[in-house]
């Protein structure tokens, strides 16, 4: 088994496009290794349009500002050379860099935290056999207050803890191989999962499904039954899609499109299937839409007692013309749910006019809530004291947030 | 406190005031305090009940409290005329009429929270005797003036518009340093700030952030009065 295992990460090796030396005499852990670059998809960041493989330079645009990604080619000056396995073994585990400074996690170590050493260590070796590339690291680009990385130890103590993947024992090793990669170097939930106003995945609700930052493609939902509805999906299918990009279901294509070119079409047809049954099996949010939106009313309902009620009143009367009703309020209950969103974000003062010359106002609250938190206080007032209008879906307040205001 | 006695026309004025508010408004419901302060809760929930400033993992809002009205008034101005630039201000007092934004500017003035505590420094000596110089001293031959000449001798702002630099961040004070040298950030013509400002170098900005965040001002903060004679530099924003 793991010697077939080899000689199909070998093949792949050898068909690979990375430019980097086919031949037969490499250590096996460097094989090991440039097969686990792989599923980690290093090249796609760390690589700029039309640059060299792995010398960095590429601009990851997020709702922060532009972060350039490092060289990770074994040059000594510029890139990683100077490195040994136990300075790589702590980025990818804690998030830190040879000299201590904190890494953003635009890097996704929240993820790469979960691979083994021994998976780390090859990785490492791989990186370290490549021609190195003299190319100076870029600065990035991020706005104020986001440049200040001191920020990130609040970050970190919120969304951060380290660890190594630990096995479900209750589960089989095929399952276990692929919550291996899914949650670790796959980092899936990276786009899957949507994030908050300080860039964190949202875990706790599972791959539900996000809409990505600043290029606002949606990645949906890998959880078993919703929308995409992966549990309908036969093993081959899923298989099939994301080993070749196309399948008897439907095709990727955009920034999917670049992981199953760059990554998944690489891996063994057992890693290809680890994935898919893991995807498959029932997540947390598996017991019906039903239970999904009855947990945003309720959380909707928190979050309107402790920031809305005081104005707005406990069945929505509002407080008329100081503080509008939100029961049988047309802006509320129109088909387009922007502005009921931007409101919560953005809050406002109506125009000081002659009559009102001292209106009161809404606050913003995009700092004190997440997008989920949005969503679920705008769905909640949408579907009480009479109101009969849709759920709001999270991407809603993500792609409000940020918007130019005039 | 004004209170009239019974029977008198005042009671009347009163009266008849009362129900004329209630017909033509068709009343503002009892239970919303007709306050500034609960007009005024969008400043309020990000700035603190006192303008202490809030700053949390993720975001910074800056300590207003006690800072001069008059300063406040044109920040205020600036935001709703674009000469400052921060999206969430641009759009919050957009609408806003002069004498709603002076109101709240004189309801800000005249709090005083207390500081922050000292952030210890983590720059060499010889920045922080640079810093220190420039705050005390000045630099004659660059044309930069000392900041207590304006700031007040306690940094802790001075009547009518010069605002407390003290109780600040110093990754904030560097910032709005910052986004003047680089255009962002304006004041009315002359901008005095925006020459001191331009005349620095970008370590020079960066010390006295740290330098102005290890000072302990004294427990209100209040503005220093009003100068008697000629300010170093022409300011726009005090016309």
């Amino acid at each position: 088994m793991k010697s077939s295992l080899s000689s199909i990460v070998a093949a792949a090796v050898c068909s690979g496009v990375l430019g980097s030396a086919c031949a037969a005499d490499r250590a096996p852990e460097v094989v090991r290794g440039e097969y686990l670059a792989r599923i980690g998809d290093c090249v796609s960041c760390h690589t700029a349009r039309g640059g060299r493989p792995f010398a960095g330079g590429f601009a990851l645009e997020t709702g922060f500002g532009a972060l350039y990604t490092p060289n990770i080619t074994p040059d000594l000056e510029t890139g990683i050379g100077k490195w040994t396995a136990d300075d790589f073994w702590v980025a990818m585990h804690e998030g830190k860099s040879k000299d201590g400074t904190l890494l953003y996690p635009a890097f996704p170590y929240t993820n790469y935290t979960k691979v083994s050493r021994e998976d780390s260590d090859a990785i490492f070796a791989y990186l370290k056999s490549l021609q190195p590339v003299r190319q100076r690291n870029r600065e990035h680009a991020l706005r104020f207050p986001y440049n200040q990385r001191k920020l990130l130890i609040g970050w970190r103590a919120l969304y951060f803890s380290p660890g190594e993947y630990k096995p479900d024992w209750k589960q089989p090793p095929e399952w276990n191989r692929g919550a291996y990669l899914v949650q670790g170097l796959g980092h899936c939930d990276a786009c899957h999962t949507s994030r908050n106003f300080l860039g964190a995945t949202n875990t706790e609700e599972g791959m539900a499904g996000g809409l990505l930052p600043v290029s606002s493609w949606y990645a949906p939902s890998l959880s078993a039954n919703r929308e995409s509805g992966l549990g309908e999906w036969d093993i081959k299918d899923l298989m099939s899609l994301l080993k070749t990009g196309v399948s008897s279901r439907g095709a990727v294509f955009g920034p999917m499109a670049a992981v199953v070119q760059n990554s998944l079409q690489y891996l063994t047809d057992a890693d290809i299937r680890a994935i898919a049954v893991y995807l498959k099996s029932p997540g947390p949010d598996d017991n019906g839409d039903n239970r999904q939106l009855a947990a945003m009313l309720a959380s909707g309902a928190k979050i309107y007692d402790t920031h809305c009620k005081s104005c707005h009143g406990s069945n929505g009367e509002g407080a008329p013309p100081v503080y509008p009703p939100l029961a049988n309020n047309q802006s509320i209950l129109m088909s387009s749910v922007t502005n009921p969103v931007r409101m919560v974000l953005n809050g406002g003062f109506p125009p000081g006019t002659e009559a009102s010359p001292r209106p009161y106002g809404m606050p913003p609250f995009s700092h004190l809530l997440t997008d989920q938190e949005v969503a679920a206080v705008v769905t909640y007032v949408r579907q009480s004291w009479g109101n009969r209008g849709a759920a709001v879906p999270v991407w809603e307040a993500t792609k409000a947030r940020g918007l130019p205001t005039d | 406190m004004f209170v009239p006695r019974p029977g008198s026309l005042s009671w009347v004025l009163m009266f008849v005031a009362g129900v004329c508010q209630m017909s033509a408004a068709q009343a503002e419901p009892p239970d919303v305090p007709d306050t500034l302060e609960q007009r005024i809760i969008p400043c309020t929930v990000c700035h603190g009940k006192h303008g202490e400033g809030i700053e949390k993992p993720g975001y910074y809002f800056p300590r207003i409290g006690a800072k001069p009205a008059g300063y406040l008034f044109r920040q205020l101005v600036n935001f709703r005329e674009k000469r400052r630039q921060y999206v969430e201000m641009n759009y919050i007092v957009a609408y806003l009429p002069d004498a709603y934004l002076r109101e709240m500017a004189e309801h800000f003035a005249n709090q005083r929270p207390a500081l922050p505590e000292p952030t210890v420094p983590r720059i060499s000596k010889q920045a922080l005797e640079r810093a220190e110089a420039l705050i005390t001293k000045g630099d004659t031959a660059k044309g930069i003036p000392a900041c207590t000449a304006c700031h007040g001798k306690a940094l802790t702002g001075m009547q009518p518009a010069m605002p407390g630099l003290v109780g600040l961040p110093a990754y904030y004070v560097s910032a709005q340093l910052g986004a003047w040298r680089n255009g962002v950030r304006h004041a009315n013509e002359p901008d005095c700030m925006g020459k001191v400002a331009s005349r620095l170098s970008d370590d020079e900005v960066a010390w006295l952030g740290v330098w102005l965040a290890w000072q302990r001002a004294s427990a209100d903060a209040a503005p220093a009065p009003a100068r008697k004679t000629k300010l170093p530099l022409d300011c726009g924003d005090l016309k």
